[in-house]
């Protein structure tokens, strides 16, 4: 089989932590995309689901933060961060066999390390919470975090490794990449959106032109999308993923009430 | 990054990620801080979940926000308190 969906979206921990705090105006936009993911999501009929997330604390810390981390296991939990976003700790099952394969094949290209035991924080679990799907999931956890960070474009030579084992698999595979767009998560400029940033990542996103955006110098990539900018590796894998190919933009909508630019995007693999 | 500042992130995580730490950060939060090489000001900080002056030090703002959300303080007072327009 080949790639069947590849899709992306942010995860603002307010989407489900604190729904009613945004305007209906801003936050209508954000749930009805996420229903058409849904939607779509169903209709690809995937086997098992990747996740591209974001670290945000939950597995791993300044001792040993990997570039990009692989879940190995039958299954996974979360969210770690309950509190803060409302959703009820739950197991998710993992798919072990694929997710040797993918480790394998991966490695043949681009270093990664991989994980028996990775916990699940908002990064993966509002995602999965609001496309509401019991799929087994893939994780695949990327440093957008702190210490050395993955460059760019090693982002997109991951999406292209995972790709080529997939189209060796016999089951059905959908991607999902999460988080971004630009934020300044939790800090004192929580709010403050960069809505020029987020729209010519997402115009190259959804237009097969993301190589654009593989040399963006970090300094730009902060001050115009702030911290949480950093995000953009889970997507960008996501395109490679798909082949560079171009997509829809089912929703971009600011929300300072959750910190973010928020998007949803598919893209139709080729 | 001083080392001091890497113990009482470590010790942020850890309240974060691991039930047992989070039990005693709440029960027993000075023989908690006897874990980790802290200097007095994060002492103080920590003991008080002073979020202002942790953030000032150059706590990340994602190690804040759980422990901010696990004592039941809302995200607004929260992000009112490390702009200093909340005490």
């Amino acid at each position: 089989m080949s790639l069947v969906g590849a899709f992306a979206a942010s995860h603002a921990p307010g989407i489900t932590g604190r729904p009613g705090l945004p305007p209906p105006a801003d936050s209508e936009p954000v749930f009805r995309a996420y229903a058409e993911l849904r939607a779509r999501l169903e209709a690809a009929r995937p086997d098992v689901l990747v996740v591209v997330s974001p670290e945000h604390w939950a597995n791993f810390f300044l001792d040993h933060m990997p570039s990009f981390c692989i879940g190995i296991g039958d299954e996974f939990w979360g969210p770690t961060d309950e509190e803060f976003v409302k959703i009820p700790r739950r197991r998710v099952p993992g798919h072990v066999r694929l997710a040797r394969a993918l480790a394998a094949g991966i490695a043949e290209d681009v270093d990664l390390s991989s994980s028996q035991e990775l916990a699940f924080d908002h990064g993966v679990m509002v995602p999965l919470h609001l496309l509401g799907t019991t799929l087994p999931v893939i994780p695949i956890i990327v440093n957008c975090l702190a210490g050395l960070p993955a460059p760019l474009h090693r982002c997109h030579a991951l999406g292209i490794a995972l790709r080529r084992t997939v189209d060796r698999w016999p089951e059905r595979v959908a991607i999902l990449g999460t988080g971004g767009l630009s934020h300044w998560p939790a800090m004192p400029e929580s709010g403050r959106i960069g809505l020029d940033f987020d729209r010519r990542f997402l115009d190259a996103f959804i237009g097969g032109r993301i190589d654009t955006f593989l040399r963006y110098p970090r300094e730009a990539l902060e001050a115009e999308a702030g911290p949480g900018g950093h995000e953009i590796r889970t997507w960008i894998t996501v395109a490679a993923a798909a082949g560079d190919a171009r997509g829809s933009l089912l929703a971009y909508q600011p929300v300072p009430a959750w910190s973010t630019g928020c998007a949803v995007a598919a893209l139709e693999p080729r | 990054m001083g080392v001091s500042l890497y113990q009482v992130q470590k010790l942020l995580f850890d309240v974060n990620r691991d039930r047992q730490a989070r039990a005693r950060f709440l029960d027993e939060r000075e023989r908690l801080m006897t874990d980790y090489e802290l200097t007095a000001d994060e002492r103080r900080a920590i003991l008080e979940t002073d979020f202002h002056t942790l953030y000032q030090m150059g706590v990340h703002s994602l190690l804040l926000v759980p422990l901010a959300a696990t004592l039941g303080l809302s995200f607004p007072d929260y992000l009112a308190i490390l702009r200093g327009t909340k005490p």
